[in-house]
């Protein structure tokens, strides 16, 4: 019964859904009070039987109850219990109920957290998300119900993919979707704004925070899914450009351009209809990602089997929503038109660019993901696009874009003294080109241009983010407000994973090497000796465990146990990396298969700074949480007076 | 300068600057995109000698052959039609295994056999290659293991 109850749960959610879509919506554009009222419990309601819904389709994972095709298809009685709760959503139908559970919670939060704001404002904001709730419950129900019953019930599920039971199964969806599906509130606003006709520097300051939090979620998210490739996934490759990656990408990129963008709107009332055109252009990034991953017209690590049906519904969605919301844009922009001036150098200057960089890589991103879906349309054939042409193109808009992040944090508004300026960097500048070109040398004995200019970039923007709390600290300099900690802990982070990545790029080592236990490796200075195997026995797996022990200089540093891993169910074979962490770098080994004559194949690296990468991730993150926890957001009441009487007036 | 003036030195600087941009955008794309070729256009001569490629078909049963001990690997892959030789050195991935689909990034040698740099193969047991999938599709395959390797979820 339970998953009958998930099914209807679902049918109830999208029917509130249809509601919450129209009503707040005619009762905003009519001036209607008791219809705007519907829009604030209209948005819980939908969230709970949604809730309800996910809570059916866990509990049928948590009984077993095999009787449900999905649940067949992704469990087994012998899957421990916490990958049986992550498996909800580790294939096609359930990870777009998740989908649409994280949209029920965001619409649910602006419920919740709009006090401040105009009632009709807020009612338009429900109904555009309530469009989108539309689409994809429409999507789950016609397409992917995940509460298909199969008949006749099998004994025993087919399990979950091997590559998927591991810890982060559970955590980077989750964190990934409140990301993507975050940017659905900016959206929102954007088309609520539009639609009214009014908007101000108050609609910036409202929609700041959550796409904050929208952005913040999505970078946690797309680290979390480097990590997990590196250690389970990708022979210790941690970004492989590939196109569901690029889905979450795309959406960062532009994600944060309307981060800064929105700063520029709030503080100054500039920018407007660019603001409006990049919340525009993130959801439909986030859509367009989710149309990627779960149509499988892409090759991708991540592309479930592939269904025309589903392809051509999310494509259709696509086109409506984009289509529809350029088109109310292309009115309502032309009378955005601002009188406020800027002179060319300044923070605003700085912004701009940094956002038009922001979109011109999303756009290179862009063209190299799609590239093969238009060849294969024209029947051109098949092609794919190599990580090379990223690797290549990306830095043409990220070099300009992280030297200017130094200087750009420094300019002040409206117009900015460039000798000043100078004055105020050239020592911390002359110090980041010194140090990066002299460092890696000094360390690795060796260093291309390419890697200094990384290296200087990486430590100019991560000096330039520590110069004021410097001062700070010896009891000078000017007083830092929160948003001035939220930026300088962005930034920090941001240097801090260009070095990791540059210095990973540049200097890690790889070899394939055939060994029998009793041989040694040396790589980087380290000696890999393998010692023995060793037979292990998981819960539901059995596998053979490499022992190496790592020294270097003669002294025993550790020893590293991967492990080739065949799950009782699906029977092939999983390769488990032994990796050792470090901040200054990992050193990492995977079991690859059996030679003959005792000797195995094996990948040994060495990779410097690689934990820098995702550490500037979380830092990134960090600033993005002491942006959102600024009281400026918070002023209810005067907010509250001050828009009322806007709307009042309008 | 007339105001006129500046605005169409402006209108041609960004016109030039984006085209060059473009230009050097699509070489960059068209350097680094690989096509697809089955066991077939290789043997044909439709697949480029001077450039990498990407070689996918089915593996087949018997062929795989590897000296004891060593990374060296050769071993033929089929699209039911035609069969060429792969030779690669290095960790093959975990689901490679005779009879089953894989894709290899890799250049032709003169001697017709295919080098590959890197071989992927599915990552889970219902997956398959959309690529490989439509070739045999093409080429017919009647009693092929691959008719029950693309799962249809409908």
């Amino acid at each position: 019964m339970i998953p009958e109850f998930g099914h209807i749960a679902l049918v109830i959610a999208l029917c509130i859904a249809v509601l919450q879509s129209v009503l707040p919506m005619v009762g905003a554009q009519r001036g209607n009070v008791a219809w705007i009222a519907t829009g604030r419990p209209l948005a819980h309601a939908q969230f709970l039987f949604l809730a309800i819904s996910f809570g059916c389709l866990m509990a049928a994972f948590l009984q077993n109850d095999f009787s449900v095709e999905y649940v067949a298809k992704n469990s087994n009685t012998a899957l421990p219990t916490m990958f049986k709760v992550a498996a909800v959503w580790g294939a096609h139908e359930g990870s777009l109920l998740l989908w649409s559970v994280t949209l029920g919670l965001w619409t649910s939060g602006v419920a919740v957290f709009s006090k401040s704001l105009p009632n009709a404002m807020v009612s338009r904001v429900l109904a555009v998300m309530g469009v989108i709730a539309v689409g994809f419950m429409l999507f789950i129900l016609l397409t992917s119900n995940p509460f298909d019953r199969l008949f006749p019930a099998p004994f025993d599920g087919a399990d979950l993919n091997p590559l998927l039971q591991d810890p982060a199964l559970i955590i980077h969806p989750p964190m990934l979707y409140m990301g993507y599906v975050g940017f659905s509130v900016p959206f929102g606003f954007a088309i609520a704004a539009m639609l009214a006709g009014n908007l101000d520097q108050q609609w910036a300051r409202w929609t700041r925070p959550w796409t904050a939090t929208a952005w913040l979620f999505l970078t946690m998210g797309i680290a979390l899914g480097s990590w997990w490739a590196y250690y389970e996934l990708g022979w210790g490759g941690w970004w492989f450009w590939d196109p569901v990656e690029n889905a979450a990408f795309m959406p960062w990129l532009v994600g944060t351009g309307l981060m800064h963008s929105l700063a520029v709107t709030e503080k100054r009332g500039l920018f407007k209809s660019w603001t409006l055109l990049m919340a525009i252009a993130a959801f439909s990034l986030s859509l367009l990602g989710t149309f990627l991953v779960r149509s499988g017209v892409l090759v991708s690590v991540h592309a479930f089997a592939a269904d025309p049906a589903r392809g051509l519904f999310i494509l259709i969605f696509l086109g409506i929503v984009i289509g529809t919301s350029l088109t109310l844009y292309a009115y309502r922009a032309s009378s955005l038109e601002t009188q406020v001036g800027f002179t060319h150098f300044s923070r605003e200057t700085f912004i701009l660019l940094n956002s038009i960089l922001l979109v011109i890589a999303a756009g290179v991103v862009l063209l190299g993901t799609l590239g093969p879906l238009v060849f294969g349309a024209l029947d051109l054939g098949s092609v794919s696009v190599g990580p090379q042409y990223f690797e290549l193109v990306f830095l043409f808009p990220m070099l300009p874009l992280l030297l200017a992040v130094g200087v750009g944090m420094h300019t002040a508004w409206r117009s900015a003294n460039p000798r000043e300026l100078f004055r105020r960097l050239r020592w911390p500048a002359l110090g980041a080109l010194v140090a990066g070109m002299f460092v890696p040398w000094l360390v690795f004995g060796s260093v291309s241009l390419l890697t200094a200019l990384g290296v200087t970039i990486g430590l100019w923007t991560v000096i330039a983010s520590l110069i004021d709390p410097a001062k700070k600290l010896r009891g000078k300099g000017p007083r830092i407000t929160r948003s001035m900690v939220a930026m300088q802990l962005a930034h920090l982070g941001l240097g801090l994973t260009v070095l990791g990545i540059t210095v990973t790029s540049a200097y890690t080592v790889v070899t394939d090497e055939g060994m029998k236990p009793g041989e040694t490796v040396d790589i980087a200075g380290y000696t890999f000796r393998f010692e023995e195997t060793l037979p292990v026995s998981g819960p539901n797996y059995e596998a053979i465990q490499g022992v190496f022990t790592v020294s270097r200089n003669g002294a025993e540093l550790t020893q590293l146990r991967p492990e080739k891993r065949v799950y009782r169910v699906q029977t092939s074979p999983m390769t488990e990396a032994g990796i050792k962490a470090g901040w200054g770098r990992d050193l990492f080994i995977a079991l690859g298969e059996q030679l003959g004559r005792g000797a195995w194949s094996v990948r040994i690296q060495y990779k410097p700074l690689i934990r820098f990468i995702w550490f500037g991730c979380i830092v990134m993150a960090i600033g993005g949480l002491v942006g959102i926890s600024d009281p400026r957001y918070r002023q209810r009441a005067r907010a509250k007076a001050a828009a009322d009487g806007v709307t009042a007036t309008a | 300068m007339t105001p006129r003036r500046q605005r169409m030195l402006a209108v041609v600087v960004i016109f030039v600057g984006v085209s060059i941009a473009a230009t050097l955008l699509l070489r960059a794309l068209d350097m680094n995109t690989m096509y697809f070729f089955g066991p077939e256009e290789v043997l044909t001569g439709k697949a480029p000698l001077d450039k990498p490629f990407r070689l996918g078909g089915l593996v087949v049963n018997g062929s795989f052959k590897r000296e004891p001990g060593s990374l060296e690997a050769t071993f033929e892959v089929t699209d039911n039609v035609a069969r060429v030789t792969v030779s690669y050195t290095g960790v093959l991935p975990d689901l490679f295994t005779e009879g089953q689909g894989m894709v290899a990034n890799g250049r032709l040698r003169e001697d017709g056999v295919f080098v590959a740099a890197e071989v992927l193969a599915k990552h889970d047991e219902n997956y398959m290659s959309p690529e490989i999938a439509k070739m045999l599709d093409k080429k017919g395959h009647p009693g092929s293991p691959m008719d029950t390797l693309v799962e249809d979820p409908t």
